[in-house]
């Protein structure tokens, strides 16, 4: 009886310590769950997703290098996800200067706008730039449905909130007076920029590039309206995969799709710490 | 260096006037402070000089040179910012090293100034150090070796120990003055502190609501206060509105007649610095009044009091605890004396 007592008065004492502890073990399972899942299955030997296992292998990941489609479709993404990238940062660099150091009019106008491509529902935005690339290809005659220049400029615009977020987050929270002390001492405002500001927001700048990646690496929605006829990315790779069969090839993909970005991510964080900027 | 003249500047936003009508002669190797409350306008003017700030009128010369329409970057002004401003990516010898690779002067010149400068400011130990290392006095020599390297035609100081301890504050500021007067440099400094602006400048102008209250030395602000803002904010003093009321008589509003050494004069303001009212035997003084006294407090060297005086006012004292003349101590409750030389009250307009 005295033992059982001890035990409540414990518990009574620590019943918030507990009851955080085993919320925030939920929150954590939720999230990392179904990646050790899809991990686990890729390993199967079902020929179709199913449990229990009957058994191990590697055949999954063999099977992918004799599928050109998914190869194909990394490359594609690949490339599409770096052009995106830098388009991104292209325009979230001066579009961040000019939303934090400039006082010109209608700035919270242009923020909201900046934003507005993640408030827009993704196959929303496929179907009007698909429709918008039409028109213009009508006026302009540039081929521009289903080029890769269609494909990346509605890349580069999903990846706009992201870079701009992050880089006039880091902007903010610079003392003004340091780029004001570089012009005192003799750089006028384009080595201040080169010399001065840009380093200091390198964070920013990383973090942006990383989720510009990442964002367009995994990107479905805008892909499948604005993809060359013939072309894939790897998610419409796996989409069309998985019309027609549903065996652990898909997680084996998925797997090498996760461990590339997490790879990213921690290579990133060598340079720069995420945490501080995210 | 170079002297500076700042000629009928003023700052205007909008309908505001932030400075006006701002004229000054700043010598060769002359240490000038600008001293005001917040908001008075002294940091705009020394960003004027500096050139991040337009003047909305009048001229900015350093010499001969009219640099009213130059930017920033070509000014040669060395400024040290409040917060120190160094750029957080760059080791401190290459924080001091910017202002000469700006000037695109070659690898081993660079070298040698900012070893010199370092050595200048006895941080040749931290060079290889990134300022977040460094503790607030060593980044504050870092900024003041930065501002001095490029070779400043003039050294500005934006309240540049604001952010150091007290007692970090007193021997930073005597070593900023001591360098200055060796390097003989043109110097403006802004603070609000009337203490630090005392003990360096050799001029000081104090400014209030975008306009000069007084120009002059310490002594001349404090003996000789132009008018009731310069008497109030340089030290502490007694005030009492009235008028003369005959040759070398001043009458109060609450009725005391007060013996001035001045002779009849329109002003309608009585100052006296409360170091030069005295306590008790009052024998022979030409302004001597009963009071009560109202409040004590002892601050070491000195004891400072408050009397109430039978006509109401409020007098403060403030004595030398060595040259006390009361053996017994002074409570609040004694009925006192309190007495002044006609030579202590200041007249002001």
């Amino acid at each position: 009886m005295a033992g059982a007592a001890a035990v409540a008065s414990v518990l009574r004492k620590r019943w918030p310590r507990y009851t955080l502890g085993a919320a925030t073990t939920a929150c954590y399972a939720a999230m990392l769950l179904p990646i050790l899942f899809v991990g686990w299955l890729s390993f199967f030997k079902n020929e179709i997703l199913s449990f229990p296992p009957e058994g191990y292998t590697l055949r999954w990941f063999k099977a992918l290098w004799l599928q050109p489609q998914f190869a194909d479709g990394f490359m594609t993404s690949l490339e599409v996800a770096l052009l995106a990238m830098l388009g991104g940062l292209a325009v979230g660099i001066p579009a961040s200067l000019a939303l934090v150091r400039s006082e010109m009019p209608l700035r919270e106008t242009l923020n909201t706008l900046l934003l507005s491509p993640l408030v827009v529902p993704g196959i929303v935005i496929g179907t009007s730039l698909y429709f918008f690339l039409i028109d213009v290809e009508i006026a302009t005659e540039w081929p521009l449905t289903g080029s890769m220049a269609g494909l990346v400029f509605g890349h580069v615009l999903i990846t706009i909130p992201w870079t701009v977020r992050l880089i006039a987050a880091n902007l903010v929270g610079i003392d003004r007076a340091i780029e004001e002390a570089a012009m005192n001492l003799g750089a006028d405002r384009l080595r201040t920029l080169l010399k001065v500001t840009l380093p200091v927001i390198r964070p920013g700048v990383v973090a942006a590039a990383l989720f510009s990646f990442v964002v367009s690496f995994g990107n479905l929605e805008l892909s499948l309206f604005l993809v060359s006829p013939g072309e894939t990315t790897l998610p419409i790779a796996i989409l069309q995969y998985l019309e027609w069969k549903i065996d652990p090839t898909i997680a084996a993909v998925s797997l090498i799709q996760i461990a590339i970005i997490a790879v990213a991510m921690v290579l990133t964080n060598r340079f720069v710490r995420l945490s501080q900027v995210v | 260096m170079s002297s500076v003249s700042l000629q009928s500047v003023t700052k205007t936003y909008g309908s505001h006037r932030v400075v006006s009508d701002f004229t000054l002669e700043i010598a060769q190797s002359e240490f000038l402070v600008l001293l005001g409350p917040s908001g008075c306008g002294k940091t705009t003017t020394l960003r004027m000089i500096a050139g991040f700030v337009e003047p909305s009128a009048g001229r900015i010369l350093f010499g001969n040179r009219d640099v009213t329409d130059l930017p920033p970057y070509h000014r040669n002004t060395g400024l040290v910012f409040q917060g120190y401003a160094l750029f957080p990516h760059l080791t401190v010898s290459e924080n001091v090293a910017f202002g000469l690779r700006m000037r695109r002067l070659d690898r081993v010149e660079i070298e040698r100034r900012t070893e010199e400068a370092l050595r200048l400011v006895r941080l040749e130990a931290l060079a290889e150090r990134m300022p977040r290392q460094l503790s607030g006095g060593q980044q504050q020599r870092v900024a003041l070796a930065r501002a001095l390297v490029i070779e400043p035609e003039i050294l500005l100081l934006d309240e540049p120990l604001s952010n150091l301890d007290a007692k970090l504050r007193e021997e930073v500021r005597v070593e900023i003055r001591q360098l200055q007067r060796r390097l003989g440099l043109t110097t403006v400094m802004v603070t609000h502190d009337q203490e630090e602006a005392l003990s360096v400048a050799d001029r000081l102008v104090v400014m209030n609501n975008g306009e000069i209250q007084q120009i002059g030395t310490q002594r001349a602000l404090y003996n000789a206060p132009s008018n009731q803002f310069v008497a109030s904010f340089i030290g502490r003093t007694n005030f009492f509105a009235g008028a003369m009321a005959g040759p070398q008589r001043f009458r109060t509003e609450s009725g005391l007649e007060i013996a001035v050494a001045a002779a009849e004069a329109p002003e309608r303001l009585l100052a006296i610095r409360p170091e030069r009212v005295r306590l008790g035997n009052a024998n022979g003084a030409a302004n001597s009044f009963s009071g009560t006294i109202e409040f004590v407090s002892y601050l070491g060297a000195n004891t400072e009091y408050v009397v109430r005086l039978a006509s109401g006012d409020a007098v403060m004292v403030e004595v030398h605890n060595d040259r006390a003349e009361s053996a017994e101590p002074l409570i609040v409750g004694s009925q006192i004396r309190v007495a002044w030389d006609p030579d202590a009250c200041q007249l002001i307009a």
